[in-house]
């Protein structure tokens, strides 16, 4: 009685089920592949647009590595790239890169990295691709919304990129943005015009990302398939969806501490100024707080780790369980401690300022709270080992991407013990040990979910197969190279040498590290030049890959039920309904490793639990309402 | 027990299914509340630091709330109006919700103008007489976009599309409505509280 109500009250009704109008829409290059509504599109151009980032993101890591890992290198045959940002001195020829291009490289590589790539190139891409596939709908919420959201962070990748090119050079205060130093153009050269640039773009940034978050969030609550109960979603989609809650709670409080930022700089108000000289004259700002803005960059910036952290883990938990051929252990408790969490990740925001001069009660409070979060992390670490532990492993490419994930998130969330204790911090803030930690945790595990991603998802994706030997070659290449990256650092970071520091050379203590950081220079040159042996198999098995089989990976969910080239609307018939959790991974008395979610219990009656034998009378009763609901039509 | 379990097995997608536009405004409010917790937090902190200049809110406020809570029913009138297909009624209801939403922006001006003629200024003064500005300044903003959204009403209704049977636009416009009207009181009361 409830549905019939809601349905004549309703001007959107036809995005329920039977919804087939769009398939049948005339579509050309512009409404197919520029403007389009369809989720499945949508998604491919953000993964397109987060690969363009991602290349552009690890170029300038490479620029600055090149910097750290030699620095009495002649740089000057970089000049025809890099034009005026080299500097060659006239008698010798000798060239050095520009002292402030630095700062400008590090900050665009990790405003590039943490939001164009892993925000919205990771979350954007397989959010939009995967959730009405994996739950059951046709499209999303609001096609139209989503289309915005592509464009808007279209806008955002533009002026961004712009920024890269003026001559004043992009912002150059850190991706952390800090007042004062981004609050005063007068102050450094990459305050001016790129820093405005870099909050316009934020600006346009935050609107996609929360476009993209509502629809997904109303998406996953009312758009599931019939028998899709949460109790029943794949963890990806449980990943998703709390990605989604935490950008809708964070992104609003960065949009309004750069709103405040953008006072002080270019109306004259002082949210963040006080007492401050530049070449001996006195700024009139009296009364701001620069510390006021780190407490609302944090808020944002803490959760924003597990934005670009939890898809990565639901992606992994799926290919993890698919590829184990074996149910996730802890099915439960993988969606607990994502909301733990999630929940978390809120409170723990000052654990990044405990050298501002705050309280230590304050900080030990934020430090209890910091050690927590290791327990949802530790369940979902052993919940992965114990899913693979004596499973029927199957390593294909994306599978080896998952488990470097968790061996990242080991390795690099054990570091995260130490940094959260208010008292070491003392010593490791901003050093190379933070950088080293967040790579591998929050980066690299991410990026690696990000590849098992694609990897897995590219035959429905593409409609046809990547090369899977060319895939191992990458995986190595990358999951020995980031190691050889990042783990260096953590000696160099322990001896207390700062991040952001254009050299080190005229320090004696650092002089001893020269040779380790041209080791890691030379890994992470090598790791990069790993990357394109992607790119080639990516473009290359897009057109001319082996055709890919229905179902390649033997999986659950419903997205391997549609067909190989899924149109607009995703299944051509009705939606398949769902009777089964996804994890019905060899299943004792089953005659095939796998029960996909659509088959009823009645089409199982070998491998069915007694419990499970009970549902079969609702399914037949469901099966009845069905047909009756069908003749009412 | 057999029949709570029917309902799971047989629909549960209807458990919690609710119009999507409706929820996705519901998740817009929310990010809405998020930046005004986020500033008026901000606020407080700033305020804990001391060096914090104290003076007089306007008397028009008082007014402007008024106004806006006046809004706030006629809102609810052009609802009831609809759900009762007096669409006469629902032109009238809309209108006057539209004329007082302006009449509370002019009065926010107006407020403004006081706060300067009490040599309160956004910009050059401390950081408690600019955070009043933008508190104000962006709760107006909002409500420039549900007035906005108004007129979109007020157009559709004048096409025949808000009657009982198409309720939705208006629903979810009185819900952005009465939350600014909250989302006014709150920073009202904050003001005064903590001003």
């Amino acid at each position: 009685m409830a549905t019939v109500d809601i349905h004549l009250n309703e001007e959107t009704a036809h995005h329920g089920d039977g919804h087939h109008e769009h398939e049948h829409h005339e579509t050309n290059f512009w409404t197919h592949y520029i403007f389009t509504i369809d989720h499945k599109m949508i998604g491919k151009q953000f993964l397109i647009t987060g690969i363009f980032w991602a290349l552009i993101g690890g170029t300038l890591s490479i620029l600055f590595r090149l910097q750290l890992g030699f620095p009495d290198m002649d740089m000057s045959w970089l000049k025809p790239i890099l034009g005026k940002w080299i500097e060659i001195d006239t008698a010798t020829g000798f060239g050095t890169l520009d002292p402030e291009f630095y700062l400008a490289l590090v900050t665009m590589h990790g405003t590039i990295m943490v939001f164009f790539v892993l925000t919205a190139g990771l979350s954007g891409t397989f959010s939009n691709y995967l959730i009405p596939l994996q739950i059951g709908a046709r499209d999303m919420a609001s096609g139209f919304m989503n289309m915005l959201s592509y464009w808007f962070f279209f806008l955002s990748s533009a002026v961004m990129f712009v920024s890269l090119f003026i001559e004043t050079g992009p912002a150059s205060g850190g991706w952390v943005i800090y007042p004062p130093l981004s609050a005063l153009p007068k102050a450094v050269n990459g305050s001016g015009l790129g820093m405005t640039l870099w909050l316009v773009s934020m600006v346009f940034f935050i609107v996609s990302s929360l476009l993209g978050s509502i629809n997904y969030i109303s998406t996953v609550i009312n758009l599931r398939t019939k028998g899709m109960s949460f109790s029943k979603l794949p963890l990806t989609i449980w990943a998703f969806f709390l990605t989604a809650v935490i950008g809708v709670l964070s992104f609003p409080v960065l949009f309004a501490a750069a709103l405040l930022l953008v006072f002080d700089r270019s109306f004259g108000t002082s949210f963040y100024l006080s007492e401050i000289y530049i070449d001996g004259e006195a700024l009139p700002n009296q009364g701001g707080s620069p510390i006021l803005f780190q407490h609302l960059f944090w808020f944002l910036g803490h959760p924003e780790v597990y934005i670009v952290l939890l898809p990565a883990l639901g992606i992994t938990s799926e290919i993890i369980a698919t590829n184990s051929r074996k149910p996730i252990f802890g099915y439960r408790a993988m969606i607990g401690s994502m909301l733990g969490i999630t929940i978390l990740s809120f409170v723990v925001w000052a654990h990044h300022m405990f050298v501002t001069g705050m309280n230590p009660f304050l900080g030990s409070v934020f430090m209890l709270l910091t050690l927590i979060i290791a327990v949802p992390s530790a369940v979902k670490v052993f919940n992965y080992l114990t899913t693979l532990w004596r499973g029927n492993l199957v390593f294909t490419p994306a599978m080896l991407f998952s488990i470097g994930l968790v061996s990242f998130f080991i390795s690099g969330g054990l570091t995260g013990l130490f940094l959260g204790n208010s008292a070491i911090d003392i010593q490791l803030h901003d050093t190379y040990f933070v950088v080293a930690h967040f790579h591998l945790v929050m980066g690299s595990a991410s990026f690696f979910g990000l590849m098992a991603g694609v990897y897995h998802w590219f035959p429905k994706m593409f409609g046809r197969m990547m090369d899977a030997k060319l895939g191992y070659i990458h995986f190595w290449l990358t999951f020995v190279g980031v190691y050889m990256v990042f783990f260096p650092m953590h000696y160099i970071g322990i001896a207390g040498y700062p991040r952001r520091y254009y050299s080190f050379t005229n320090f004696d203590t650092f002089n001893s590290f020269a040779d380790l950081n041209m080791f890691v220079s030379i890994a992470a040159i090598c790791t990069m030049t790993a990357q394109f042996i992607f790119l080639y198999n990516f473009f290359y098995s897009m057109y001319r890959g082996k055709k890919a089989p229905l179902n390649p990976w033997k999986s659950n969910t419903l997205e391997w039920t549609t067909p190989r080239e899924p149109g607009h609307g995703n299944w051509p018939g009705e939606i398949p309904t769902v009777y089964r959790w996804p994890y019905d991974y060899s299943k004792p008395g089953a005659d095939v490793d796998f029960i996909p979610q659509h088959i009823p219990y009645s089409e199982t009656p070998e491998s069915n639990l007694p419990y499970e034998n009970e549902l079969i009378k609702l399914e037949a009763e469901d099966k009845e309402v069905k047909v009756a609901d069908g003749s009412k039509h | 027990m057999d029949t709570t379990n029917i309902h799971i097995v047989e629909e549960p997608e209807k458990q919690l299914a609710m119009h999507p536009r409706k929820f996705s405004m519901w998740l817009f409010i929310v990010t809405v509340v998020m930046i005004f917790a986020a500033l008026t937090s901000a606020y407080i902190v700033r305020q804990a630091e001391g060096n914090w200049r104290e003076y007089e809110l306007p008397l028009s406020l008082w007014i402007n709330s008024g106004i806006i809570i006046l809004s706030s029913a006629t809102m609810h009138w052009a609802y009831l109006s609809a759900k009762k297909d007096n669409l006469e009624m629902v032109k009238v209801a809309i209108s006057s919700t539209t004329f007082l939403g302006v009449l509370f922006l002019i009065g926010q001006m107006w407020a403004w103008n006081v706060l300067v003629s009490n040599e309160v200024y956004f910009t050059g003064g401390n950081p408690s007489e600019s955070f009043l500005y933008v508190l104000t300044g962006l709760h107006g903003a909002h409500l420039v976009s549900a007035i906005i959204y108004l007129f979109i009403v007020l157009f559709a209704t004048f096409r025949y599309q808000v009657h009982s049977k198409n309720l939705a636009k208006i629903e979810m416009c009185a819900t952005y409505w009465h939350f600014l009207d909250i989302l006014w009181l709150y920073l009202f009361i904050f003001l005064l509280l903590n001003h």
